[in-house]
């Protein structure tokens, strides 16, 4: 690491230690927005890592932005300490700073950087992982879209005030490849036309995520982000760095129940010695622990080849797998050792197990990044 | 209102194990993470919310090895203007008057209003660093500053003293002021600090370059000179009574009296 990498490790280390587990533990009880982690973050310039200078930020990588994500996440903030940054800053900031016009980055990346929240509507309860069967629909009029369809698990969607919004300019049945025909626009909310729903979840309930129908919503076509039709690459370029966040999010949570559960097998005392001298008690969290620091090399090679504009799919997909199984052993193994204690939620391994299960289903399901491995990176039939 | 700030780069130990390394007269460094003294994190914070409200530059100062820079990067990333790192191999051993000295050689043709260190130091703990360099200097020194207050050229400065009293003191600027813990509140770094303090230089100076001779700093520089680290040894001082409760309060009253307590 750079002295300047070392450096946002640190000043996210400074964060991570005023915004402890219990602060989180509140926050997910009270199902309460962490105003003020959020504005922490904006003051501290991280939600404008990824944004340039000019407009704001610091035009550091994908790279810098995982570092603080791990930090804020391993050290004490479990998956608060990626969420937000990701649905603003990677899915808003990072989709305009590729694909936006100098229309769009004027607009949105002065104000992203300064703290306007953003969301990522892709997931329709008809397509589900088939992205590719989205069914909005954006229809040209004059010189505006209108747009109809129906989002669903749209996270952030209850306080963005914008959204990146997946649409179908051509219906499936009509292009010549399935590839084509998707549109992505910038959608400013509040918006009449959109209503949303918070859907009632497992955990992270300190962010709503929800049910988004959208009818006659009127969007100029300055709004398309990038290449009308070619929406399906361009996505591409927020979903895998929304793979590198939620991989970093899995190690940093399995890393930060092993160390409670570290320090938990080094004081209880059962059988008259600590119950860490045990190797039934060792070994899980060993074995956890040496996975989770294998998916952050992976991770980092592929927000590497991010940053360098190279393609990632194949780094970023093979990272979130093994990285979501390692985090979640981690934190098995953590309740494990914390015994009936791993239950109670004042010792955090319950929402911390509730939270890291998102990453089997959320962003790209477990089973379509092995699909995606089994077909790009093994060469072998598409299995879906 | 030009500042100066005097940081020391030591190591967190209030969470570490320690032990005493092979010398006897330090402790073992070696995997302990140094970081910005506590009570100079403040004074840095204090001299950036003087330069924001009245203008003017900061400089933080700091005596170390290349280590040590990361300490000076922090505080050019929280709005430190200059930093300058005075190095020498000679400086080893050095107490609080050749530090002093040292800091002195450095600072005395730095234009400067106010200087500000922190009220000790988290590892040696000396408090008389910012007291020796003022004298040296020849100006006014406060120390355990709680609150300042800038008016022309005078300050109104309120001191912490035991017992949750505070003096209120007036001084003449330049002054050498020494900070105590919770005057302010720290900021946290920033990304766009960090990425501007990357782009700053840090000034390295030696030995020689600040005019100093060999025998003036480390150990034959120095008025004191430390001996032996140890741990003290565990002793029981405790002195637990059996017995019924009447039989112990009876054992504590002739306690009492035999030490003549009552
Ligand atoms: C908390 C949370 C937050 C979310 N936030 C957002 C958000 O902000 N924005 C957004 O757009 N989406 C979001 N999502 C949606 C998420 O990305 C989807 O839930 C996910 O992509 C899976 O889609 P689905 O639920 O429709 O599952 P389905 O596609 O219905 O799949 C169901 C199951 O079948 C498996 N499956 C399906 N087809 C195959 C096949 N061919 N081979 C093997 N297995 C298959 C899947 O892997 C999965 O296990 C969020 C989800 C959650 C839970």
């Amino acid at each position: 690491m750079t002295n300047e990498q070392k450096m946002i490790v640190q000043a996210a280390s400074e964060i991570a230690q005023d915004f402890q587990p219990d602060y989180w533990r509140k926050k997910d009880k009270n199902h309460e927005y962490p105003v003020d982690f959020w504005k922490t973050l904006v003051e501290a310039g991280f939600v404008g890592i990824v944004i340039p200078e000019e407009y704001g930020g610091s035009e550091m990588g994908m790279f810098e932005m995982m570092l603080a994500m791990e930090t804020l996440t391993s050290e004490s903030c479990g998956l608060a300490g990626m969420w937000f940054l990701c649905l603003t800053s990677v899915f808003g900031g990072l989709s305009i700073v590729k694909h936006g016009n100098d229309q769009q980055k004027e607009k949105y990346l002065p104000q992203i950087a300064k703290g306007m929240e953003f969301c990522l509507a892709l997931t329709e309860p008809d397509a589900g992982t088939n992205t590719l069967n989205t069914q909005t629909a954006a229809v040209r009029s004059g010189d505006e879209f209108v747009i109809n369809g129906r989002k669903t698990f749209i996270s952030g969607a209850d306080r963005a005030k914008g959204m990146l919004l997946v649409t179908r300019t051509t219906p499936l049945e009509e292009t010549s490849k399935r590839t084509f025909g998707l549109s992505l626009f910038l959608v400013d909310l509040p918006n009449p036309a959109v209503e949303v729903n918070p859907i009632e979840k497992h955990g992270i309930n300190y962010s709503k995520t929800c049910d988004v129908f959208i009818t006659d919503l009127k969007v100029p076509k300055e709004n398309i982000l990038g290449v009308e039709e070619k929406g399906w690459h361009l996505v591409l370029d927020t979903l895998n760095p929304e793979r590198m966040s939620f991989s970093a999010a899995a190690g940093g949570i399995g890393l930060l129940a092993i160390r409670t559960a570290v320090d938990y097998a080094n004081q209880r005392k059962v059988f008259g010695v600590p119950i860490g001298t045990h190797q039934a008690i060792q070994f899980p969290l060993a074995e956890a622990k040496a996975k989770i620091e294998a998916a952050r090399l992976l991770n980092y090679q592929a927000s590497w080849l991010y940053d360098k504009g190279q393609p990632c799919g194949a780094k970023a997909n093979m990272a979130k797998v093994i990285a979501v199984e390692a985090g979640i052993q981690g934190v098995y193994h953590s309740m494990q050792t914390l015994g009936g204690y791993g239950y109670a939620v004042e010792y955090d391994i319950e929402r911390w197990w509730r939270e890291v299960n998102v990453i089997r289903l959320a962003p790209v399901t477990h089973q379509m990044a092995l699909a995606f491995i089994g077909e790009h990176v093994l060469g072998l039939p598409k299995s879906y | 209102m030009d500042v100066i700030v005097c940081v020391k780069h030591v190591p967190e130990t209030a969470e570490a194990e320690i032990k005493i390394d092979a010398t006897e007269k330090s402790i073992e460094k070696s995997g302990l993470v140094f970081d910005i003294n506590e009570w100079d994190d403040y004074a840095l914070e204090e001299a950036v919310q003087i330069k924001e409200k009245h203008g003017g530059t900061v400089t933080a100062i700091t005596i170390g090895p290349e280590d040590a820079d990361s300490t000076l990067r922090k505080c050019l990333a929280r709005g430190a203007d200059n930093a300058i790192r005075l190095t020498d191999p000679k400086f080893e051993g050095s107490d609080s008057y050749a530090i002093a000295k040292i800091l002195h050689k450095a600072v005395k043709d730095l234009p400067f209003n106010i200087l500000l260190t922190g009220a000790l130091a988290g590892d040696d703990g000396y408090t008389a660093t910012g007291p020796i360099l003022a004298t040296l200097l020849g100006i006014s020194h406060v120390t355990m500053v709680k609150k300042i207050g800038l008016n022309g050229d005078l300050v109104k400065v309120n001191r912490e003293l035991e017992g949750g009293l505070e003096e209120q003191v007036e001084v003449k600027l330049p002054a050498v002021l020494t900070i105590q813990t919770g005057i302010n509140e720290p900021r946290y770094v920033s990304i766009m600090g960090i990425r501007k303090a990357m782009q700053k230089e840090i000034k390295v100076l030696g030995l020689a370059e600040i005019g100093l001779g060999e025998n003036e700093v480390g150990e034959a520089g120095s008025w004191i000179r430390i001996k032996k680290m140890y741990v003290p040894p565990v002793e029981k001082q405790a002195e637990f009574l059996d017995g019924n409760p009447e039989e112990v309060a009876g054992k504590i009253a002739d306690i009492i009296k035999a030490r003549g307590l009552v």
